[in-house]
C-alpha cells in the first residue's frame, strides 16, 4: 500500500507564552492508503496538533511532513489551501456545515471551488448523500437535521472533493452512542469497499475499538501503534 | 451556479442569518439615505432656483461682448451684429437671442436727477429671456415701434413722478457723444433687490441706440438657451469659436461670481452635515460588522481549512455588506423620492421676512427640492465608498486570520 502520510521527528513548539510548550517531541509516523487510523491519548498530549500539522492546518516548528509525497510544511499559505481542498477531506467535532445552505449545496460547495463541472457537482453530490443515507434530506439546511445527519452531511462533504484521506476530529463526539454507531458503521464500509483513508483523532472507546490502527500519543511521542487484524 | 453566483447566493443568505441586525443595519443606512437626499435635493433645488431667478432676471445664461467688456464695461465697446454672431445665435440649443445696448445716464423728472442704468433691448425678446412682463406693477409693457420707457417703481419713486409722466435722460453716448432725450414713462417695474429698483430704465433697443448715438450698435447678446445645461454645453465652444473674430462669452458663472462663490460655500456646509450624518451612521454599521466578523471567525477558520482561498471569503462578507448597503440606499430612496418629488411640485414657501429677505435677491421666496439625478447618484456613491472602506475591517481580518487559532475560539 502506498503510503499517504508521512512524518519525520515531527516537532510543535508552541512559545507565544513565557514557557514554551513542547506539543510534538519528535513523531515518525506513516499512514497508508486504505487504512481506518485512530490516533488516541490523554489530553495536552498533542493530538490535535498532530492532526492539525497533518491537515495542513499548521506548521512544524522541525522535522518533515508529506502528504501523497508533497511536503507540505514549505507550501505557502496559498498553495497550502489549495492542496487542503484537493487533497484532505475535513470532518469536524461539532459538523461545521455552512448554515444557510442546504445538504446538498453544502456537499457542492467544495465542488464548486475546484471548478468541477455542473454535471460532476450533481452527480456526485447526489450520490454521496445517498451513500450516507441522506438522499431524501438534501434540500434541508443543517439547522433542519439532527447531529447525526449533519455529520452525516460532513462526512459526504469531506468525501465530496475526492481527497487522499478523510482527517477526522473526534467526529463522535457529540453523537449519542446509536447515531455514532451508525456513522462508524457507514464509514467503515466506505474504508473496506471503496478503500478510503481515515484518520482520526478521539477519546471515544466505540471509535478506537473499531479502528484498524490505533496509534496512542503521550506527551506529544508516540508511546504505542497497535495494528489489529479485522 | 458558478463559484461566484454561489457566493452570492451564500451572502445573501448569510445576511438574512441574524434577521434583527441586519434590520437594524439597513433602518440605519435607509435612515442616513432619506436624511441626506432630501437635504441634498432641497439644497440643490434652492440653489437651482436662485441662480435660475437671477440669471434669468437680468444677464441670460450666455452673454457675447466685444472683448474687454467684462473688464471696462463702457458703451465704447459697443458693436454691430454681424452674421457670425446672429449664427451663434440659432445655433441648436439656443432658442433665440436678446441684444442689448446698455450703459449709464442721469435720470430727471422736474427738480429730481439720479443716477439709472439704462438698457436699450428688444422687448419680445428679453421677456422671453427675464420674463420681463411679469414685474410690471403698474401701466403697460414698453413698445419697440415707440419712443417710451418704463422705469423701476423705486426710482419713480424718488423721482416723484408715475406713468404718463416724462422721464429725461442726460449722458455720454457711443465716443463722447452728447445724449439726451425725453421719455414717456409707460409703466412701472418692481425687482426684487431694492438697487436695481432705484436704477433700472428700460427703453426699446432702436429708442436707446439714438439716444447714445450707436445706431445697429449692442454692448451685449445674450443668447437664451433651452435650459442651463445646454448653457453650460454649448459655452466652451462658443467661446473659442468667438474669441477667434474678437468677441467674449461670458457664462453665468463669470457674470454673477459672488453667487457662485456664495452656493459653494454654502454646498460645502451641506457637505459638511451629511458627511456628519454618514459618519454616524457609518459607526453604527461598523458595530455591526465588527460584531459579525467576530461572531463568525470560527467560521471563516472552517471554510478557510475546507479550503475556500481568503480572497473569495473576503468577496463573500464584502458582498454582504455591499448588500446591506445597496438594500438600505434602495429603501432610502424609496422613502425619500415621494418626499422630494412632494417637494419639487410643492416647494417650502417663505413668508414674512424671510421671504422679504429672498425677494432683496430677485428670487422667489422658495426652497423647491430638485430630482436632479446627481443627487440620488451622489448618495449611492457616498454610501458604497463609506461601506466599501468598512468592508476593509473583516477582509483585513480574513487575510490575516490564523485557522488553527481561529478554529479554536
Amino acid at each position: 500500500m502506498s503510503v499517504v502520510i508521512e512524518t519525520k521527528a515531527l516537532e510543535k513548539i508552541y512559545s507565544e507564552s513565557k514557557f514554551p510548550v513542547h506539543a510534538l517531541r519528535g513523531v515518525d509516523l506513516q499512514v497508508h492508503k486504505g487504512e481506518f487510523t485512530a490516533i488516541v491519548g490523554p489530553s495536552g498530549s498533542g493530538k490535535t496538533t498532530l492532526l492539525n500539522i497533518i491537515g495542513g492546518l499548521d506548521r512544524p516548528t522541525k522535522g518533515r511532513i508529506s502528504v501523497g509525497g508533497v511536503d507540505i510544511a514549505h507550501l505557502s499559505d496559498n498553495e497550502l489551501i489549495e492542496f487542503r481542498q484537493k487533497n484532505i477531506g475535513f470532518v469536524f467535532q461539532s459538523y461545521n456545515l455552512i448554515p444557510v445552505l442546504t445538504a446538498k449545496e453544502n456537499v457542492e460547495f467544495i465542488m464548486l471551488l475546484q471548478n468541477r463541472s455542473k454535471e460532476e457537482r450533481i452527480r456526485r453530490t447526489e450520490s454521496l448523500l445517498n451513500r450516507v443515507g441522506l438522499g431524501d434530506r438534501m434540500d434541508n439546511r443543517p439547522g433542519e437535521m439532527s447531529g447525526g445527519q449533519q455529520q452525516r452531511v460532513a462526512v459526504a462533504r469531506a468525501l465530496a472533493s475526492s481527497p487522499q484521506f478523510i482527517l477526522a476530529d473526534e467526529p463522535t463526539a457529540n453523537l449519542d452512542s446509536k447515531t455514532a454507531g451508525s456513522l462508524l458503521d457507514m464509514m467503515l464500509e466506505m474504508n473496506r469497499e471503496e478503500g478510503t483513508t481515515f484518520v482520526f483523532s478521539t477519546h471515544d472507546s466505540r471509535v478506537i475499538r473499531r479502528a484498524r490502527r490505533v496509534i496512542t500519543l503521550v506527551d506529544g511521542l508516540i508511546d504505542s501503534d497497535e495494528i489489529r487484524e479485522q | 451556479m458558478g463559484a461566484i453566483s454561489s457566493l452570492l447566493v451564500l451572502s445573501w443568505r448569510n445576511i438574512w442569518r441574524n434577521k434583527r441586525r441586519t434590520a437594524i443595519t439597513i433602518a440605519s443606512i435607509a435612515f442616513a439615505v432619506f436624511f441626506a437626499t432630501i437635504l441634498g435635493s432641497i439644497q440643490k433645488g434652492a440653489w437651482d432656483n436662485t441662480v435660475d431667478n437671477v440669471v434669468k432676471f437680468f444677464h441670460g445664461y450666455l452673454q457675447v461682448h466685444k472683448e474687454g467688456y467684462s473688464e471696462d464695461r463702457t458703451i465704447n465697446k459697443a458693436f454691430p451684429l454681424t452674421e457670425e454672431l446672429l449664427q451663434a445665435g440659432s445655433m441648436d440649443g439656443i432658442d433665440g437671442t436678446a441684444p442689448r445696448l446698455e450703459s449709464f445716464a442721469l435720470a430727471s423728472y422736474k427738480q429730481y436727477t439720479k443716477g439709472a442704468l439704462v438698457i436699450g433691448t428688444d422687448p419680445t425678446n428679453e421677456d422671453k429671456m427675464t420674463d420681463l412682463k411679469n414685474r410690471l406693477v403698474e401701466g403697460q409693457y414698453f413698445d419697440k415701434s415707440r419712443d417710451e420707457a418704463m422705469i423701476g417703481e423705486g426710482l419713480a419713486k424718488y423721482l416723484n413722478m408715475g406713468v404718463g409722466d416724462t422721464l429725461v435722460l442726460i449722458g455720454q453716448g457711443y465716443h463722447g457723444a452728447n445724449a439726451a432725450g425725453k421719455y414717456p414713462i409707460v409703466g412701472l417695474l418692481k425687482f426684487g433687490s431694492p438697487e436695481l429698483n432705484k436704477r433700472m430704465v428700460y427703453l426699446p433697443l432702436s429708442t436707446a441706440q439714438y439716444l447714445y448715438s450707436a445706431d445697429g450698435l449692442v454692448t451685449s447678446l445674450a443668447l437664451i438657451p433651452s435650459s442651463r445645461e445646454v448653457a453650460e454645453r454649448l459655452e466652451p465652444g462658443l467661446k473659442s469659436k468667438l474669441s477667434e473674430i474678437g468677441y467674449e462669452v461670458e457664462g453665468w458663472q463669470d457674470m454673477i461670481p459672488e453667487l457662485v462663490q456664495v452656493r459653494e460655500l454654502d454646498t460645502i456646509g451641506a457637505i459638511v452635515i451629511t458627511m456628519i450624518l454618514y459618519a454616524i451612521i457609518a459607526f453604527g454599521i461598523f458595530g455591526t460588522i465588527l460584531m459579525m466578523t467576530a461572531e463568525r471567525r470560527y467560521e471563516f477558520g472552517v471554510l478557510v481549512s475546507i479550503g475556500m482561498r481568503r480572497w473569495k471569503l473576503a468577496l463573500m462578507v464584502w458582498m454582504e455588506i455591499i448588500f446591506l448597503a445597496l438594500i438600505g440606499v434602495l429603501i432610502g430612496f424609496l422613502l425619500s423620492y415621494p418626499v422630494v418629488l412632494y417637494l419639487h411640485h410643492y416647494p417650502i414657501t417663505f413668508t414674512g421676512e424671510a421671504a422679504a429677505a429672498f425677494e432683496k435677491f430677485g428670487t422667489e421666496p422658495i426652497m423647491p427640492a430638485s430630482l436632479s439625478l446627481s443627487v440620488f447618484v451622489r448618495q449611492v456613491l457616498v454610501v458604497f465608498l463609506v461601506t466599501a472602506v468598512l468592508a476593509c475591517y473583516p477582509i483585513i481580518n480574513i487575510n490575516r486570520l490564523k485557522v488553527v487559532e481561529a478554529m479554536r475560539s
